[in-house]
């Protein structure tokens, strides 16, 4: 606010603010995912970044039409609709009919984010929503996983099952067998050389990606560790076919959409805890239910499910584990009601 | 040595550069002062002089107007021309005496006591009281009040805050390594007022100028000792200090007093010090005047009742850039709507903020509940919830969440990526719904 007279801002107090915004925060989120999009395009090719393409435009586009519809200001550049965008694209089957990313952004984009009330109100994330409606609506077409473009070795046909498809029907003796040795299948784990979404596959440049968010603060540990230490821990007990203890986390870790979803989906700020000792709960639950779909579901994959279901115990995370009030002896009881 | 650290805070850019190598120098003259006859937490002041009449500097021109008050003194020698309704710092009109300043600086006359070591603890209070002396931190609470607590309630620490965590300001910087001496009296004397058998001088450890300089004059003093405090705001918040030097924390709503803690500003002690010994009232201070804004920024030692207009000119007038002048420092202190208003005995400084200063606040955008706040907030409030009760008006929602525990520092809104006006939400909610 300007004072007429002497032309001088009168605001209230701090007059000073960190330069970090929002937008920065999203693009930088975005950012970091683009090793992963490197890594699918190359080894799925041209039709996977169109596949990707498709979903942000469509978010993006979604957005738009929506805000000016209900005569809202209009925010797009803020980059969390291309992040939505992005994400699904990330989590789609590399090629999936171009009707699939446009559908799948408008539900996540229109119906899970701004129904709710837009950006900071939905209560779940926008993208994986997007990605279950089209995997309980189009469960064929979703499931379509092609060969990898580029080879580096020869594989067999089988490959066009995901490698916890393979592992989940036909167990880790024959995921060996498919890949050759055991460590080939680590490194092909590792670099991203196997069927699956366009964005799951390389570890690799998801953990670049990743570590770029850690080292500028924008996502800290607790999610992400206690989500995969959770996982991890549950394989190695349950996972194994000679009886406990003998499961091997790291195929675990490796395969399906564990590392996309800990590091980028189950920390979307939204959706997630703000108090850090519940985003550890948070990601403790993640990681149980993962597991608990993976090895006793109907489904080989239980990342997406897992994040969706601990979305929903976000504000109540948030309520039971409230910091400790300056001076207080115990934790108020006040707030935790409502 | 530290006791415990309190959690949270910030870093911002403290920018003290611009005015800590500025010695502290005399304001000129001004020809003219309005002295708010309420420059303190409390009732105000009853005038006791008429327009007209002739009045020395250091007169007594306005009485306390009740227990928690503080007399008020004339900072020039001249002659009254009037007592009227003008603005303060905070907009508010206030009853103020105008004074004529007839340049000669002559002195009323003040009571020397050089023997003041032996001066009871009842007599160092009154003289402390008719110097109208008030917290210079900003805060401007009648000091002899603090001085007087209730005898349930007995002191046994004393500590002097030295911290100036407010980024720009330098005032208390320069008079701990200019005054340091005259710091230490007056914190002897608040010692021997409440009968402490030790008192601290909390310093952030970005000055350790300052450290040093109070280490050097500390020299054989057993009772006194300098604690170097990490750097961080809100360091110098009574809460937030009081829990670095002693580690005790001050339960929600409670007083120092109930953790057996008096915290006095540097700037206060040596004020108690001048009183005590010269029987100088509070009618001059330190102050910093700095910011892009200006042109040469500098500490400058003012007479009360000076309008932030003539220190701004004083410093060189505002750069072309210059779009907002705050009173205190940028974190907490408030925009004037015009810089025509009276410095008071709590001005701790002027900081005018050029262009590229500023973050334009008009535009924020949702909390994306990225949880920066909650990790940040030096009371352990959750000041997500708190704007966004307030936003949408259900501000019992916010007082579940404690909102009366907040002391605006502004980190929240300092973090916040949104530029959610945090405090300026919290405010609105604590209008709206009763403690
Ligand atoms: S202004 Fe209030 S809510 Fe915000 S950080 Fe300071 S004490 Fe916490
Ligand atoms: S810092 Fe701002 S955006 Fe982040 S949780 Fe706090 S209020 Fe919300």
């Amino acid at each position: 606010m300007k004072n007429e007279k002497s032309g001088l801002i009168v605001s209230v107090s701090p007059h000073i603010k960190d330069a970090e915004t929002t937008e920065r925060i999203m693009w930088s989120v975005s950012l970091s995912l683009l090793p992963a999009v490197l890594m699918g395009a190359y080894f799925f090719g041209p039709r996977a970044v169109f596949t990707v393409i498709l979903s942000i435009l469509s978010a993006v586009l979604s957005e738009y039409i929506f805000l000016k519809a209900m005569k809202k200001k209009v925010v797009v550049l803020d980059g969390s609709a291309f992040l939505t965008g992005l994400l699904l694209g990330l989590n789609l089957p590399p090629s999936v009919p171009f009707f699939i990313p446009v559908i799948g952004a408008i539900v996540a984009v229109i119906i899970t984010k701004q129904l709710f009330g837009g950006l900071g109100y939905n209560i779940f994330n926008p993208a994986l929503i997007g990605r279950a409606f089209l995997l309980v609506s189009f469960p064929r077409l979703m499931t379509v996983w092609n060969e990898p473009a580029a080879a580096f070795i020869h594989l067999d046909a089988r490959t066009t099952a995901t490698p916890l498809g393979i592992l989940k029907e036909e167990g880790v003796t024959k995921l060996i067998e498919v890949f050759g040795d055991k460590w080939n299948l680590y490194s092909q784990l590792l670099f991203g050389h196997r069927g699956g979404c366009i964005g799951e596959t390389s570890v690799l440049a998801l953990l670049i990606g990743a570590a770029f968010l850690m080292h500028k603060k924008y996502i800290t540990w607790h999610i992400p560790i206690s989500f995969l230490g959770t996982a991890s821990l549950i394989a190695w007990i349950f996972g194994g076919q000679e009886g406990f203890f003998t499961g091997d986390p790291l195929l675990h870790l490796m395969t399906g959409g564990l590392m996309l979803g800990a590091f980028f989906m189950a920390t979307d700020y939204v959706t997630s805890p703000s108090v850090k000792n519940g985003q550890i709960l948070f990601g403790t639950g993640c990681g149980f239910l993962t597991m608990l779909i993976r090895l006793k579901g109907g489904y080989p994959e239980g990342v997406m499910f897992a994040i969706l279901i601990m979305n929903c115990f976000s504000p109540l995370i948030d309520r039971g584990f409230r910091t400790k009030v300056f001076g207080a002896v115990k934790k108020p009881e006040q707030g935790a009601k409502q | 040595m530290i006791s415990a650290l309190f959690r949270g805070g910030i870093h911002p850019p403290d920018n003290k550069n611009l005015s800590a190598e500025k010695p502290i120098a005399t304001a000129s003259q001004p020809d003219t002062v309005f002295i708010p006859l309420s420059q303190h937490l409390g009732a105000p002041c009853k005038a006791v002089v008429t327009p007209g009449q002739e009045v020395k500097k250091g007169e007594q021109i306005g009485e306390p107007g009740g227990f928690v008050s503080a007399p008020v003194h004339s900072s020039v020698s001249g002659k009254v021309a009037a007592i009227g309704e003008f603005p303060n710092a905070m907009g508010r009109m206030v009853t103020s005496v105008v004074i004529e300043n007839n340049g000669k600086d002559e002195w009323t006359i003040l009571k020397d006591t050089p023997d003041f070591e032996r001066l009871s603890p009842e007599e160092l209070k009154e003289k402390i009281k008719i110097a109208g002396i008030v917290g210079m931190g900003g805060a401007a609470f009648p000091t002899v009040i603090k001085l007087s607590p209730p005898k349930e309630k007995p002191i046994d620490t004393v500590i002097l805050n030295g911290a100036e965590c407010e980024p720009y300001l330098t005032a208390d910087y320069r008079l701990m390594i200019e005054h340091p001496d005259e710091i230490i009296l007056g914190l002897e004397i608040l010692i021997k007022i409440f009968g402490v058998p030790r008192g601290y001088i909390g310093i952030e450890d970005n000055k350790p100028d300052a450290i040093e300089k109070m280490n050097q004059a500390l020299q054989g003093k057993e009772t006194i000792e300098v604690v170097a405090l990490p750097a961080k705001y809100p360091q110098g918040a009574e809460k937030m200090l009081i829990k670095s030097v002693t580690g005790r924390e001050i339960p929600p709503r409670a007083l120092p007093m109930d953790v057996k803690v008096v915290v006095q500003n540097v700037g206060t002690a040596r004020a108690v010090f001048e009183a005590v010994r010269y029987g100088k009232p509070l009618i001059e201070r330190v102050l910093t005047v700095t910011g892009g804004g200006i042109h040469d920024p500098r500490n400058l030692f003012v007479k009360v009742g000076t309008l932030i207009s003539h220190l701004i000119e004083e410093c060189g007038g505002l750069r072309e850039d210059a779009v907002k002048v705050i009173s205190g420092g940028p974190m907490m202190g408030f925009a004037l709507p015009s810089p025509d208003v009276p410095v008071t005995k709590g001005t701790s400084g002027i900081v005018v903020m050029s262009e590229q200063e500023m973050v334009h606040a008009a535009d924020f955008g949702p909390c994306i509940r990225c949880g920066r706040c909650i990790e940040i907030c030096p009371m352990g409030l959750m000041p997500s919830m708190l704007s966004i009760y307030a936003e949408k008006g259900f501000y019992e929602g916010a007082k579940e969440y404690n909102l009366f525990d907040c002391f605006e520092c502004g980190s929240c809104a300092f973090v916040c990526p949104s530029k959610r006006p945090i405090v300026q939400l919290v405010r609105l909610a604590k209008s709206m719904v009763k403690p």
